[in-house]
């Protein structure tokens, strides 16, 4: 993809772009990459979410980019700042495999599906509509989605790079 | 555990030795299964950022092979053993007579073997470092997964994302005499394990 710049958004980090910009972010596994668009300022955001929940946080200050249920947010209060409008906003969202199954492994470690299942009770809340997702298997995946349309490219070593 | 983020400098030293122990038990395993000489590099343990870690296999987008166990017993863990593609293919080349067709992907018998070579060397690894520390140290059934750095290693940090943006990575390289295969260990205590191997190497307080 031919861009005029390319923004690294991190692990547990969070970003907007607009301009003809691209948000990027590299070799998710169980953590979600979640993006909203506003198609109309052509305004875009992505958090590179870690984790379904911010109780089990022991840190303090927390990094709000790293939990989804304080990572969306987050990133809808920065696109709001910066002219998007709510009732405008698009999601899509990829990762959240399960990179590793070990028999008669906890819970704890189902993070991949519990973080897409957050992100979708978030999205569900502030009534965001979810236009498409790859997320689950077994997989890690690379994405990154354009200011100007809003594709979100994926790209995994097993099956290349698709656009949702 | 309090004051994660300070380790003492001597903490950090007793850490390499665990490196030291282990990874010099597998590089000896390695290289009996080789018949050739192994050297491996002074460990390198250290509080690293979550962006940092996947660099060091080369990026976060770099594909490797990476042989999993989660370790149970008195300090849970996670360890990896990660080997470049190119080097993955070496050493099956000069383990087994499999003809490597070089398409980016592996055969469901090639994985298995080296999920094999990881498992004898991780096992070396906990093995020789149980025996030394007197802790107990159970592997899991190995898994291996062919894929990126940067989604691999992150599975094996998730118990550090709700204490802070960094995780403690004791980390060793190995190297074959021709530098034909090289191939790094990770051995990542789960943040409640730490007080225990140093109290079981006679430095932590009581």
């Amino acid at each position: 993809m031919i861009s005029d710049k390319l923004i690294k958004v991190g692990m547990a980090d969070l970003n907007i772009a607009s301009n003809g910009e691209v948000l990027k972010t590299t070799g998710l596994g169980s953590c979600v990459g979640l993006t909203l668009y506003d198609p109309r300022k052509h305004l875009v955001g992505m958090a590179h979410v870690m984790l379904p929940s911010s109780s089990i946080a022991r840190e303090n200050p927390i990094n709000l980019a790293k939990y989804s249920d304080t990572a969306i947010p987050r990133l809808i209060e920065r696109l709001l700042e910066n002219g998007a409008s709510m009732s405008a906003l698009q999601a899509k969202m990829a990762g959240g495999s399960q990179m590793f199954t070990l028999p008669g492994q906890n819970d704890t470690l189902r993070i991949g599906p519990r973080n897409v299942e957050s992100c979708l009770m978030l999205l569900e809340e502030y009534k965001i509509p979810l236009l498409a997702q790859d997320t689950g298997g077994n997989f890690g995946r690379t994405i990154e989605i354009s200011s100007d349309s809003g594709i979100l490219s994926v790209r995994s070593v097993q099956f290349g790079t698709k656009e949702l | 555990m309090a004051n994660f983020n300070r380790f003492e400098a001597f903490e950090l030293d007793v850490l390499k030795e665990v490196g030291n122990i282990g990874a010099g038990n597998a590089a000896t395993a390695l290289s009996t299964l080789l018949n050739k000489p192994v050297d491996m590099s002074v460990p390198s343990v250290r509080l690293m950022p979550f962006e940092e870690i996947a660099e060091r296999v080369g990026g976060s987008e770099q594909v490797v092979v990476a042989v999993f166990l989660r370790v149970e017993g008195d300090v849970p863990s996670n360890m990896f053993f990660i080997i470049h593609e190119e080097y993955a293919q070496q050493l099956m080349k000069q383990l087994i007579p499999l003809q490597h067709v070089d398409d980016g992907i592996y055969s469901e018998m090639e994985l298995s073997v080296l999920c094999e070579i990881g498992n004898i060397l991780a096992g070396s690894y906990l093995s020789s470092l149980a025996d030394f520390t007197k802790l107990s140290m159970m592997p899991s059934v190995p898994v291996v997964a062919h894929d990126m750095a940067g989604a691999i290693l992150s599975y094996g940090i998730m118990h550090y994302g709700q204490m802070g943006d960094s995780a403690l990575l004791i980390e060793t390289k190995f190297i074959e005499d021709c530098n034909t295969i090289e191939g790094q260990f990770f051995l990542i205590p789960d943040p409640d394990s730490f007080q225990k191997i140093f109290q079981a190497l006679g430095v932590g307080s009581p």
